[in-house]
């Protein structure tokens, strides 16, 4: 099949028009971070820094207990939070999967209906802060991501029912396995490409969060990393007052809007930097929860 | 087994369907206890559900409520439907209203069109290599938080030192706008944040139709001379159209629901933006959270779920109407 390279060139050329659509906010970004705080004042943020500096990560590094501790409520409730809406997520799936389940039709509807009728924010939020007192906790960044709805459930019982050959869990049966061992010596592995699509789904919803912190979270210590950087959008000064104790000299030459820039070039950093190794379950992800619903 | 056969037939009428239901019960309570633990191993979930999306649901009768915290939630006067007269009194209901529509309807209609187009154009580069390149790059806005999003719109829009007012208007010959404060162009950029962060995402899946497409329809257009755009219009774009459909008609369920994040973040929360940014979820996040008014907030969020579901119902079907396969019930 031969192409016009003409035609060829044009396809190229609207591409890469669009990729620089898409990289040029983030380009713009990093390298305002690395931008002398006086030129930004002076020539505003540029793609090219006027004049080159690390002033910004320095005091980032120089102040980091608040940046240091945001990234560590982040990296607890991604790991904890991916793990066990993993788990709670298979350990409903795979039963629903299974024609044998009693009362599986119910169970079915009460898992899908989640998905057609919200309660709204406001019982949501009586829920989690009046009946269980979760206000100000980690339990309130953990807790409401972690099924979210019965959307990923419904996804990994087709997933189960798609590639778990029933003749192998019947024959596990007849062996003698009772259903919980088959689930974890034979399910689980034999579902490895879909705990990963699932499981990405989830560590990024996580890694992302910032609504649980912004209605649930009032105390600076709680705030994971998209919370501190949502409230350093409102309040520019916030990692100020709150991170110099007793540093006030350095008070004085903060560079506001390049610190800025940096903190959020760190918040995005760990997600850009592994994007390459799992796009291919992320487009996958994507593919599979846009099919059905 | 005769004998019992003969045996039931002899006892009263009355009996019989007594005895037969409690066979058929123990037969079931047997049948449960044989699958005790696969049941067991659903019941995580269950409660999860149970309490985080259930209870909240219970928790519309709020919006019928006068809700004073020292009698409780519980305890508190039920006001019929005041809330919602008060609701639909001011402004303010139709204002969020129509917003929340005409964002949406934009999203709807210029989303599809320009992901369809970029999908097939992502099919027109035939190198491996590019094309997974290319679908990265223009995936990766859909990876970000909205936080970051709009740390991004701030560098492009602040006042100062933003780099519109500072490189591209006067490039134009432009003078300085000032964006947060302009409320008449926050559709438009809104709409380009949007399709920036989203077109990526909707491209994959209309391009995972077009791939599926039998080459064998393309060859033999190319044998009868047809040209590249006589192909996409002819063959293209008809088979790929009952997914257009279904998308479609998936996301108008989903109309009266909006992008927190994208209303909240991308303006900063701006006062001044409100009439053209405030959609019905930032209208009640604000009652909520900012006033604290739990009536008029949760008699919103009441009207919006209601309305969505009405419409989730309506259009699921539709779609089961055109491909049973792809309705969610």
């Amino acid at each position: 099949m031969k192409s016009n390279p003409v035609y060829v060139f044009a396809v190229h050329a609207a591409f890469v028009a669009m990729s620089i659509a898409a990289l040029f906010p983030f380009l713009l970004l990093v390298a305002a971070s690395f931008t002398d705080e006086q030129a930004i004042i002076e020539h505003g943020y540029a793609l090219i820094p006027e004049r080159f500096s690390l002033d910004a990560y320095a005091y980032l590094f120089s102040n980091s207990v608040m940046i240091m501790r945001s990234y560590g409520i982040t990296a607890f409730i991604t790991v904890v939070g991916t793990t066990l809406g993993l788990l709670i997520t298979t350990l409903i799936a795979y039963p629903l999967s299974r024609n044998i389940l009693p009362f599986r039709s119910f169970i079915s509807f009460f898992v899908f209906f989640t998905l057609l009728f919200q309660g709204g924010l406001v019982p949501f939020y009586l829920v989690y802060t009046d009946l269980l007192h979760m206000k100000d906790t980690i339990w309130a960044l953990l807790l409401p991501n972690l099924l979210t709805n019965g959307f990923f459930i419904l996804l990994m019982r087709s997933f189960f029912s798609l590639s778990i050959p029933g003749e192998v869990v019947e024959s596990a049966y007849v062996d003698g396995a009772n259903e919980l061992t088959i689930y974890y010596r034979i399910v689980m592995p034999l579902a490895l490409p879909g705990l990963a699509t699932i499981g990405l789904m989830l560590l990024i919803s996580y890694w992302n969060d910032w609504y649980n912190g912004l209605i649930f979270i009032n105390d600076g210590t709680l705030f994971s990393i998209q919370n501190l950087l949502n409230r350093m959008l409102a309040d520019v000064q916030y990692l100020q007052q709150n991170n110099l104790s007793g540093q006030a000299a350095a008070a004085t030459s903060v560079p506001i809007s390049t610190v800025r820039m940096a903190i959020a070039v760190i918040g995005v950093l760990p997600l850009i930097a592994a994007y390459p190794f799992f796009q291919k379950y992320f487009v996958k992800g994507l593919t599979i929860g846009a099919v059905k619903g | 087994m005769g004998d019992r056969a003969i045996q039931t037939a002899d006892m009263p009428k009355e009996w019989r369907t007594r005895k037969v239901r409690t066979r058929a019960l123990n037969k079931r309570l047997s049948y449960v206890r044989r699958h005790w633990m696969l049941l067991a191993m659903v019941v995580p979930g269950m409660l999860y559900l149970f309490i985080n999306n259930y209870l909240p649901m219970f928790g519309i009768v709020i919006a019928f409520k006068d809700i004073n915290f020292a009698k409780g939630i519980w305890q508190s006067d039920w006001i019929g439907f005041d809330n919602f007269a008060y609701l639909f009194q001011t402004q303010d209901a139709w204002v969020i209203t129509r917003n929340t529509i005409l964002y949406n309807g934009a999203f709807i209609i210029l989303g599809t069109v320009i992901a369809i187009f970029v999908a097939i154009l992502l099919n027109e580069v035939k190198n491996r290599f590019f094309s997974r390149l290319y679908q990265s790059i223009i995936l990766l806005p859909y990876l970000i938080s909205m936080v970051i999003v709009a740390y991004l719109v701030l560098a492009l829009l602040n006042e100062e030192n933003g780099y519109m007012n500072r490189y591209v208007l006067p490039l134009l010959g432009l003078d300085p706008v000032s964006w947060y404060s302009d409320a008449g162009k926050w559709p438009y950029i809104l709409t380009l944040v949007h399709l920036w962060k989203t077109v990526g995402y909707s491209c994959i899946v209309y391009l995972a139709a077009i791939v599926g497409i039998n080459q064998e329809y393309y060859e033999s257009a190319m044998l009868d001379g047809a040209s590249k755009w006589r192909q996409i219009r002819s063959i293209t774009i008809p088979l790929i159209t009952p997914t257009i459909t279904i998308m479609t008609l998936l996301a108008i369920g989903r109309i009266f629901s909006s992008d927190f994040g994208l209303f909240y973040q991308v303006p900063l929360n701006s006062g001044a933006l409100q009439p053209t940014t405030d959609v019905i979820d930032t209208y009640v996040y604000r009652g909520l959270m900012t006033f604290g008014d739990f009536g008029m907030s949760s008699a919103a969020g009441l009207y919006q779920s209601v309305v969505g579901f009405a419409l989730v119902l309506f259009t699921n079907a539709l779609v089961r109407r055109k491909n049973r396969d792809l309705a969610l019930f």
